[in-house]
């Protein structure tokens, strides 16, 4: 297929999958804001999100204070962020546009509905409960497009750039949503404790739709160590490092080329390191520092992806 | 302008004519109700499939519908045999023409057409001198406009050999009418048109490099804000190849590739929707972002077929239009099956003094324009406008030529007042390579004011679908 193609595929899934992802880091905090807590505390879980996703600086330049309402217009409204929820729907629905042929019509019409619907809300000023609400519309809207996607497209090359695209800023997004809780404990340290840390650690958990999947699994309290375990190691886990790299590695089989041998291996490594990993060993490094180099390592493959596959070299 | 123009439903006495029948009495049967919920049933679903053409100089990214009419324009066999075998004539005798014009210039030596006529065209391309294509042909797609004026007498109007477009309404419009009213499919024999994609690639195919087996055929788009668009995208799956912009090609040592995914894939026929000037920066327009740098040479190699070729415009030129009846006898040594309409080139003095004495008679036309922008039709237009006209023509004469105003046949359509006879022309679309093909049938164009005469869709006009009778 169409390099050009294969790149509005891939993207137009990342897209949608970071504007879940946002939606689901924004949520957690609006959660958090809402137990007793100084201010301090709050601004501080403003601060780790924005620094984590990367745009601390960006936003300093915009607002003078870190407020949620601030960051929640900065982040989901702001048509001149290239990262907020609002750009990330519009990019989804552009790189739809300029593959509509190759898609089928309900994808079309899926992201198109939900752009259409996103310029509307971006139009109106929201309350808190009705912030919430959005949110869930978002998260709501990703599903319906991966339900489409599942339930409507050709299972060919075309399908396995999708996919792609979404596993592979799925794991980006795992890894950036509990790096966040390293920022908030960092004055702590691990063994930190007590009920505000309980409700921040379940919070996490929420965000990404794992507080029931962690009952079930350990039946327990809920501690560091197990939350990590879950998200990084667990392969029944749907948001988990190891279940995203799995699944990027077994999409990149699928489409492999002639030069795209080592970042299949790249991936195949990767993924066998989470296959065979033990938690003991994250915690013995640290796990800031583990995720520091998984993100680089997404990072890569997807340079690598879009090198191989996506721009073709010969010119 | 004859006062009463040919209706294609009714004789002169009011009766209906013999290939109309069987349909004049279904629409007496018809409940009006049900024509009025078919005819909403086809606006809804044209727009949902998303049918639309963006229009030129309307506020950016304006898309209209073009409005369909139920009522179609019905062709009987007989007359359809001679249309079909005049139209295949005409385009090989073009064919033959631009192929001679490339290689030794046979028709200018021998005086048939005065050579700066030719050669100092604008559509001239001089890159294309000796070049040999497959097959020596050049127009592989061509959409002939076609009027009628009286019974059996047809005229060409136009030739349209460069980036013919419409054939996706030619096909959307029968789809259409086989959905909204199947019984009349039962009742009628209808000559089938939906295999008009197999017909182009195959046709496509045919002409590819020699020594290419399996030919890859592509077909590149200005991309998705052409007024086109639409059409492309639907060729482009209905055949099966795919669409690509010119970002997506490129050329490494004389041949052309798409970039793939599974790398660089070579490309033997480029079906291109982009005039010559936007297709390779290197020679042509170097501001054009639309085409791919190196394509010429690579063409020029013979590595790649272009389709239609480079610079067979100079046989569509309006200028060169009069001459065309001429190319039919010098090279098929044959006399022209269809007519042209009388023109006068105004670049000849007489032409021009008898133009500027009967501007109000007559139709002017720019000679490079297209889509009836530019043009003044004498008999609708004001005092006014025809000074401004005349004022226009006097400062270059060489711009224009000028044809009588044809009766142009007339067949009953919806409109606002119920069924109205409404002006209406043909554009059928020859496929030449290996042989030279065409599908029975073509695009109808319908003027839906009262009176116009102009169809073009970008100036408001409609379409309905075209039967050609087989029996």
């Amino acid at each position: 297929m169409l390099s050009r193609t294969a790149d509005h595929l891939y993207w137009m899934a990342r897209y949608t999958e970071r504007a879940e992802n946002l939606a689901r880091m924004l949520d957690v905090n609006c959660r958090m804001s809402l137990l007793p807590q100084g201010a301090e505390v709050l601004e501080q879980g403003w601060i780790a999100t924005l620094t984590i996703i990367g745009l601390m600086d960006a936003f300093r330049q915009r607002y003078d204070s870190v407020t949620s309402s601030n960051v929640i217009a900065f982040m989901a409204f702001d048509r001149d962020n290239p990262l907020s929820i609002y750009s990330c729907l519009r990019a989804a629905r552009e790189n739809a546009r300029a593959v509509r042929g190759t898609l089928t019509s309900e994808i079309w019409e899926t992201l198109n509905a939900t752009w259409l619907e996103m310029r509307e809300a971006s139009q109106r000023p929201s309350t808190d409960a009705e912030v919430g609400n959005f949110f869930e519309w978002v998260k709501y809207r990703s599903h319906v497009a991966r339900g489409v996607i599942q339930g409507t497209m050709l299972c060919d090359e075309a399908w396995h750039f999708t996919w792609l695209g979404t596993y592979l800023e799925r794991a980006d997004s795992t890894a950036r949503i509990l790096d966040v809780k390293y920022h908030l404990l960092l004055p702590h340290g691990e063994q930190a404790g007590g009920a505000a840390d309980y409700y921040q650690w379940s919070a996490l958990l929420h965000s990404v739709s794992a507080f029931e999947i962690y009952r079930r699994v350990y039946r327990d309290l809920i501690t560091p160590r197990r939350v990590a375990e879950l998200l990084v190691l667990r392969d029944d886990m749907p948001r988990s490092l190891r279940r995203c790299m799995s699944q990027v590695y077994a999409h990149l089989q699928a489409v492999r080329n002639s030069q795209s041998s080592e970042t299949e291996r790249r991936a195949g490594e990767l993924q066998a390191s989470l296959h065979f990993g033990r938690i003991e060993s994250v915690f013995e490094m640290g796990l800031h520092e583990y995720l520091v180099r998984f993100l680089g390592q997404v990072r890569g493959l997807g340079d690598r992806v879009s090198r191989d596959f996506l721009v073709s070299a010969t010119d | 302008m004859s006062a009463t123009p040919y209706d294609e439903m009714h004789a002169g006495d009011g009766q209906v004519r013999e290939h109309y029948k069987t349909f004049a009495s279904w629409l007496s049967r018809i409940p009006s109700e049900r024509v009025a919920r078919k005819r909403a049933e086809a606006d809804t679903l044209f727009h949902r499939v998303g049918i639309t053409f963006a229009v030129y100089g309307e506020e950016a990214g304006t898309e209209r519908l073009i409005p369909f009419d139920i009522v179609p324009r019905i062709i009987p066999a007989g007359e359809w045999k001679h249309l079909a075998a005049g139209l295949k004539q005409r385009v090989r005798a073009l064919n033959a023409f631009i192929n001679d014009i490339y290689h030794s210039q046979e028709i200018l030596q021998a005086g048939r057409i005065p050579a700066e006529q030719v050669l100092c065209n604008g559509q001239y391309r001089p890159e294309m001198q000796g070049i040999d294509v497959p097959g020596s042909i050049y127009a592989h797609i061509a959409g002939v406009d076609v009027v009628r004026a009286g019974a059996g007498e047809f005229y060409v109007l136009e030739d349209n050999l460069r980036v013919p477009s419409g054939v996706s309404y030619m096909l959307e419009d029968r789809r259409m009418m086989m959905r909204l009213f199947p019984e009349l499919f039962a009742l009628h024999s209808v000559a089938p048109v939906e295999h008009y994609p197999d017909l182009l690639l195959e046709n496509l195919r045919s002409v590819a490099p020699t020594g290419v087996n399996d030919p890859t055929v592509v077909l590149l788009t200005p991309g998705a804000y052409n007024s086109a668009y639409f059409e492309h995208a639907f060729l482009a799956q209905q055949m099966g190849v795919e669409l690509v912009e010119g970002q997506d090609l490129f050329v490494d040592d004389e041949f052309v590739y798409m970039r793939t995914t599974q790398g660089p894939q070579r490309v033997d026929v480029i079906y291109r929707r982009i005039d010559d000037d936007f297709l390779d920066p290197l020679v042509f327009r170097p501001d054009s972002m639309l085409g791919i740098p190196g394509l010429l040479a690579a063409y020029r190699a013979g590595h790649v077929t272009v389709a239609n070729a480079i610079g067979t415009g100079v046989a569509d030129d309006k200028s060169i239009y009069p001459y065309v009846p001429e190319m039919v006898r010098f090279y098929l040594g044959e006399e022209p099956l269809l007519s042209n309409v009388p023109t006068y080139v105004l670049r000849r003095k007489q032409d021009l003094a008898y133009t500027l004495a009967h501007l109000g008679e007559l139709v002017v036309k720019e000679v490079h324009g297209a889509g009836g922008y530019g043009m003044l039709i004498g008999p609708a237009a004001s005092r006014a406008e025809l000074d401004a006209f005349r004022q226009r023509i006097l400062r270059s004469p060489e711009r224009y030529i000028a044809q009588p105003t044809l009766a142009l046949s007339a067949c009953p359509t919806f409109v606002e007042s119920g069924i109205a006879p409404r002006h209406i022309d043909l554009r059928p679309f020859v496929l030449s390579g290996r042989e030279v093909t065409l599908v029975p049938g073509g695009l109808t164009r319908v003027a839906l004011r009262e009176g116009s005469l102009v169809v073009n869709s970008s100036q408001g006009g409609g379409t309905k679908d075209t039967w050609v009778l087989e029996r």
